[in-house]
C-alpha cells in the first residue's frame, strides 16, 4: 500500500509534537508508539471498552476511533498529564488510590481521563450520574464499586479546593 | 510477629505507577529494530488445508518474512500436556494439543495457519490479505451431544472418537442410599461459563542478543516460569538463557495460564530466525478466539432425600466442552465434579463426566474454573427438594451443612491437586446466618416480600452456598534481601494481574523486618529475579507464595537479630527489630540500622565462622500438604420488570469464610471484582455461536460484559476459620465472588416472577431478559388457553 503521509502538529498535555505520519495511523497508536506515551491503554479498538479515553480540547474522546491525522491543531491530554509537581497525584488519582479503585490498572487510564472531563463538567455528581458516566468505560477487576466511591470522594475533594 | 500491617487495609504500594501511566505493560516494550508480528487465522471451523501460498505476501511492502508450518522445521511440535489427569482408577484421557501453526487440519475458527513479520503491525496486516489458502471443509461439531453419536465427524481424525476423557468417581454407595429416599428428583442442567475478557489481550515481545546467547520474552501469562523452562526446551537454550518477565499484566482471570500459545512459541523463534526483536499484540477480535474460553458442561443430575430434606446421595452424568484441543488436562471437569458437593453432608455420590472434543476454541480454567457448573447443579437441586418437600429454601441449607465438629472433612474423591478431597476447617452455619441476617431474609419472606407484590412490584430473593478448594500446591518461593540502603527486596516467581501482591507480600515482609511497608519492594513474575515457581491460578498466591514470603522473611529477621547480637554482644533476647534498625530493649539510642547490618553480612575483609551465609537475604519455599477450603453464603434481592423481564439487583450480599486476612481492602476488591464477572455469566455474557462454529458476537459491542450500570453495590461480611494447612491460616479468595452468582440469579428470578408456581424452572445459565421471556412464555401460553 502505497503509504499517505501527513504532517501534524499536537499539543499533549501542553508538550508540542510535530510529527510526519500515515493518514491511517490511529491516534491510540501514535500516542503510544510514536509519541511513546504508552499510558494510554488499548483494550478493544472499537470503541467499546473505553480504557483509550483521551481529551480533545477538554472533552473525552476514544483515541482508538480518532486518525492521529484529526487531531491535528487541537490539544489532548493524556494520563501522563494528570499528576502534579513531584509527580503528586491530583485529587482523582488520589482517590482512586485511597478506594482501591483499580487492581491490575490497564482501563485505569480511560477511567481516570472519563471522570476528569465528567467531574469537571458536573462537580456534585450523585452516585447514580457516576455509574452512567463510568458506563462507558469497562473495568473487568473491580466491580466498579470502589471506583463509584473515589469518583464521589473526588468529587467532594475537587468542590472543596475550588471554594 | 508485630501485627502493624498484617490484617490491615493497606494502601497498594504499585497503583501510583498505574495511576501516572508509568507501569509497563507487553505493549508497552519498544526496542530498537522492533518488528510486528501478525498472525493469519482460520476463518471456518473445520477444514484439511490443501495448500497456502504466501509468494505475494513475502513481496509486500515492509515484509520481512512469512512462515507457515512447515518453515518451522523440527521446532513445530504439539503443545505439551499442562495437567496430567489426576490419579484416578480407570480413568480415560486422550491427549490433542494444539500445534504452533495449523499444518494439515483446521480444528476450530481462529486457529493461526501462517505468519507474517513486518516493520509494522499495519504493514504486517496488509499482508495477510495477499496469502491465499486452498481448503478442504469437513463437516463442524459444536454441539457436546452430537458430537457423542456415531455419526459424528471426529475433531481428531486419527482417535476414532471425540471422547477427550472420561472419568468416575464415587463415594458412598448411591444405589443403596436412594433406595431408602423419600424423595428422588432428577434434572437436566445447562451451564455455559463464557469468556475472561481481560481488558489487557495477550501479547509477546521476544528479543534474541546474539552475542549474549540470551532470549528475552515479554508475556501477558500468569505462569512466567513454566514459560522459561518450556521455551528453553523447544528453543535448545539452557533455562538461564531464557529470560521470562511477565510485567505488569491487566487481567488474566484462568486464560493467561494457558501455556505455549501458538504466538509464545513462535515468537521467540522467529527472533531467533530474523536476529531482530518482535512483538504481537492480540486484537480484541482474535482474543474471541485465539484465548481459551470455559463455556458449557449439560449435567443430567438427580437428588435422593429423606422426608426432612436431608440429602442422602446425589448422581450425576456430565458432558464437557473441552473445545479442538485438551493441553489443560481434566482440571476444569474436575473441578465440577469435586465442587459439586459445596458445604453440604453427601453421604453417597456417584459423579461420570465425559469430555467432549468440538470445532470450538480450547476449554481452559477461567475464574472458578468448571467449580460454577457444579455449584449450580447442586444449588439447583436443593431448591428443588425444598419447593417439593415445602421447605424454606435457607432451611434445607442449613439442614444439610457439614457440623462444625466434622473438620477436616474427607470427601473421599480426587481433587484437582490429586490430593483426595478434604476440608480443612470450616464452620458454616454462622456465614449462612450472618447472610440471611444482612438481606434480611425473614423480614423480605415473612411480610415484606408481599407488601411489595401488592403493589405489583416482582422482587425475588435467593441464597447459595459454596466452597471453593483453593491455595494449592505444589509450592512457591520467594528471595527477602535487606538491600544496603535499608529497604526489603521481595521476588517470588509468580506472576501478578492486579491482585496487590506488591503490597500484601509487602505487608508480610514489613512485620517480619521490622521496616515501612512502602520501604518493600515487591517483584513478581521475572525469572531473572526469582528461578522457581509455578503460578498465579487457583486462589493461590496469597497462600503458597505468601507464606514463602513469611518464611524467608523469618530467616532474614533471625539474621539480622543475630548479627546484631554479635555486635552488641549481648543476648538477641535483648534485642528489638523496628523502624528499620535493630536496637537494644530500653535502650533506643544504641541501634544498628539493617541496611548496616546488610553490609556487615557481607564482609571485605577478616575470617567468618563456618556455616556462615553471606547477605542479609534468605530463600524460602513452602508447599501446603493439600488445597485449603474457603466457604461462603450469597444473597441478593433482585426486581424483575415484568414487561421486559429485565432486571434490577437491589440488594447483593455475601459472607464469607477464607480464613486469616492479610489485606481486607484488597480481598473486598477481589469479592467485588467476582461478582461482577459472576453476574456477566448469569445474565449478560453469552458466547453465541452458529452450527458452523462461527462466533456470531465476537465484539464487545455483542458479547456484553458488566458496566457499572449493572453491577450492584455489594454488601460484605466476613468470618474467619484458619487454614491449619499453613502458618499464617490463610486460604484463597480469587474465585470466591464468582462462584455462585448463577443459582442465585436462577432462584432469585423464579422467585421474583413466581415461577415455580407456573411450573417453570430455570435449569440454565446464562440467563437473560429474552431468554427468561422464552422459558416463561410457555406457561403464559398454557394459562392463556
Amino acid at each position: 500500500m502505497a503509504s499517505d503521509r501527513h504532517d501534524i502538529e499536537v499539543s499533549v498535555n501542553g508538550t508540542t509534537y510535530r510529527r510526519d505520519t500515515d493518514s491511517r495511523t490511529l491516534l491510540s497508536d501514535f500516542l503510544r508508539h510514536e509519541l511513546r506515551l504508552a499510558g494510554t491503554h488499548v483494550g478493544c479498538e472499537h470503541g467499546v471498552c473505553g480504557a483509550c479515553t483521551i481529551l480533545l480540547d477538554g472533552v473525552a474522546v476514544r483515541s482508538c476511533l480518532m486518525l492521529a491525522v484529526q487531531a491535528n491543531g487541537h490539544e489532548l491530554s493524556t494520563i501522563e498529564g494528570l499528576a502534579g509537581k513531584g509527580n503528586a497525584l491530583n485529587p482523582i488519582q488520589q482517590a482512586m488510590h485511597e478506594h482501591h479503585g483499580l487492581q491490575c490498572g490497564y482501563c485505569t487510564p480511560g477511567i481516570l481521563m472519563t471522570m476528569t472531563a465528567f467531574l469537571k463538567e458536573n462537580p456534585s455528581p450523585s452516585e447514580d450520574d457516576v455509574r452512567e458516566a463510568l458506563s462507558g468505560n469497562i473495568c473487568r477487576c473491580t466491580g466498579y464499586q470502589n471506583i463509584v466511591d473515589a469518583m464521589m470522594a473526588a468529587a467532594e475533594a475537587l468542590r472543596t479546593a475550588a471554594s | 510477629m508485630s501485627t502493624r500491617y498484617f490484617g490491615a487495609p493497606v494502601k497498594r504500594n504499585e497503583d501510583h505507577r498505574l495511576l501516572t501511566g508509568q507501569a509497563l505493560f507487553v505493549d508497552d516494550v519498544e526496542l530498537p529494530g522492533l518488528l510486528h508480528v501478525a498472525f493469519l487465522r482460520s476463518q471456518v471451523a473445520h477444514a484439511r488445508i490443501k495448500s497456502i501460498d504466501v509468494s505475494a505476501a513475502r513481496q509486500c511492502e515492509g515484509v520481512v518474512a512469512v512462515y507457515v508450518a512447515d518453515d518451522l522445521g523440527a521446532y513445530w511440535q504439539p503443545g505439551p500436556l499442562l495437567v496430567p489427569p489426576p490419579p484416578i482408577a480407570g480413568i480415560i484421557f486422550n491427549l490433542r494439543a494444539q500445534v504452533p501453526l495449523a499444518k494439515d487440519w483446521i480444528r476450530h475458527v481462529g486457529e493461526p495457519m501462517a505468519i507474517v513479520v513486518a516493520e509494522s503491525r499495519y504493514l504486517a496486516e496488509d499482508a495477510l490479505d495477499e496469502i491465499s489458502v486452498d481448503l478442504e471443509m469437513l463437516p463442524v461439531v459444536v454441539d457436546i451431544e452430537r458430537a457423542l453419536e456415531p455419526s459424528s465427524v471426529h475433531v481428531h481424525d486419527d482417535l476414532g472418537t471425540n471422547i477427550s476423557a472420561h472419568v468416575h468417581q464415587s463415594k458412598g454407595d448411591y444405589r443403596t442410599a436412594s433406595a431408602r429416599a423419600h424423595l428422588i428428583l432428577k434434572r437436566r442442567f445447562r451451564y455455559e461459563h463464557g469468556i475472561s475478557s481481560p481488558i489487557e489481550t495477550r501479547g509477546v515481545v521476544a528479543q534474541w542478543d546474539v552475542r549474549a546467547s540470551q532470549m528475552t520474552i515479554w508475556d501477558t501469562t500468569q505462569a512466567p516460569v513454566f514459560i522459561r523452562n518450556g521455551l528453553a526446551g523447544m528453543l535448545g537454550l539452557g533455562e538461564h538463557q531464557v529470560r521470562v518477565i511477565a510485567p505488569f499484566v491487566g487481567g488474566g482471570f484462568g486464560p493467561k495460564m494457558m501455556m505455549f500459545y501458538p504466538e509464545e512459541v513462535a515468537l521467540p523463534w522467529i527472533a531467533m530466525q530474523i536476529n531482530r526483536p518482535v512483538k504481537w499484540i492480540e486484537d480484541r477480535l482474535e482474543h474471541f478466539f485465539a484465548t481459551t474460553h470455559e463455556r458449557g458442561q449439560i449435567h443430567d443430575a438427580e437428588i435422593a432425600v429423606d422426608k426432612d430434606g436431608r440429602i442422602l446421595g446425589i448422581k450425576d452424568v456430565f458432558l464437557h466442552d473441552t473445545g479442538a484441543y485438551d493441553p489443560y488436562g481434566l482440571t476444569v471437569p474436575i473441578n465440577s465434579q469435586c465442587t459439586l458437593l459445596g458445604p453440604y453432608l453427601v453421604p453417597a455420590y456417584h459423579s461420570t463426566f465425559t469430555a467432549v472434543f468440538t470445532n470450538l476454541p480450547i476449554v481452559t480454567p477461567y475464574r472458578g474454573a468448571g467449580r460454577q457448573h457444579g455449584v449450580f447443579v447442586m444449588e439447583r437441586l436443593l431448591d428443588l427438594v425444598a419447593h417439593e418437600l415445602e421447605i424454606d429454601p435457607a432451611e434445607i441449607r442449613r439442614r444439610n451443612l457439614i457440623p462444625p465438629d466434622a473438620f477436616p472433612y474427607k470427601n473421599e474423591i480426587i481433587y484437582q491437586d490429586f490430593q483426595p478431597l478434604e476440608y480443612d476447617s470450616g464452620n458454616y452455619e454462622p456465614v449462612l446466618d450472618m447472610a440471611l441476617e444482612a438481606i434480611g431474609y425473614a423480614e423480605f419472606t415473612g411480610g415484606g416480600q408481599a407488601k411489595l407484590r401488592a403493589e405489583g412490584r416482582c422482587v425475588g430473593i435467593g441464597i447459595a452456598c459454596y466452597v471453593e478448594g483453593t491455595g494449592i500446591g505444589p509450592y512457591e518461593g520467594a528471595k527477602v534481601q535487606v538491600l544496603a540502603n535499608g529497604k526489603v527486596s521481595v521476588a517470588t516467581g509468580i506472576g501478578t494481574q492486579g491482585q496487590g501482591h506488591f503490597t500484601s507480600f509487602a505487608q508480610i515482609a514489613a512485620d517480619q523486618l521490622g521496616v515501612d511497608v512502602r520501604d518493600v519492594d515487591v517483584v513478581t513474575g521475572d525469572t531473572e529475579r526469582f528461578y522457581w515457581g509455578a503460578g498465579t491460578f487457583a486462589s493461590r498466591g496469597a497462600v503458597v507464595a505468601g507464606n514463602a514470603v513469611n518464611e524467608a522473611s523469618k530467616v532474614v529477621r533471625q539474621k539480622a537479630l543475630k548479627l546484631a547480637s554479635d555486635a552488641f554482644e549481648c543476648s538477641e533476647d535483648d534485642l528489638v527489630l523496628a523502624d528499620g534498625k535493630v536496637s537494644i530493649v530500653g535502650i533506643p539510642e544504641k541501634f544498628i540500622r539493617l541496611g548496616e547490618l546488610a553490609q556487615r553480612a557481607n564482609p571485605m575483609r577478616g575470617a567468618v565462622k563456618p556455616g556462615t551465609e553471606p547477605g542479609l537475604e534468605s530463600t524460602q519455599y513452602f508447599g501446603p500438604p493439600s488445597g485449603a477450603t474457603a466457604n461462603g453464603v450469597h444473597a441478593m434481592i433482585v426486581e424483575v420488570d415484568p414487561e421486559t423481564f429485565d432486571l434490577k439487583i437491589l440488594r447483593y450480599i455475601v459472607v464469607h469464610d477464607c480464613g486469616t486476612v492479610i489485606n481486607p481492602m484488597i480481598l473486598a476488591g477481589q469479592i467485588h471484582g467476582g461478582v461482577a464477572q459472576g453476574i456477566g455469566n448469569a445474565f449478560y455474557e453469552k458466547l453465541s455461536f452458529d452450527d458452523q462454529g462461527q462466533l456470531l458476537n465476537a465484539s464487545l459491542a455483542d458479547y456484553l460484559l458488566p458496566t457499572a450500570l449493572e453491577v450492584p453495590r455489594m454488601e460484605l461480611s466476613h468470618t474467619v476459620t484458619p487454614s491449619p494447612l499453613n502458618p499464617m491460616g490463610i486460604k484463597g479468595a480469587g474465585e470466591a465472588g464468582a462462584i455462585p452468582v448463577g443459582p442465585l440469579f436462577a432462584q432469585a428470578i423464579e422467585d421474583a416472577l413466581q415461577l415455580k408456581q407456573k411450573k417453570v424452572e430455570l435449569l440454565e445459565i446464562p440467563l437473560s431478559p429474552s431468554q427468561v421471556f422464552e422459558l416463561a412464555k410457555a406457561t403464559m401460553k398454557r394459562a392463556a388457553t
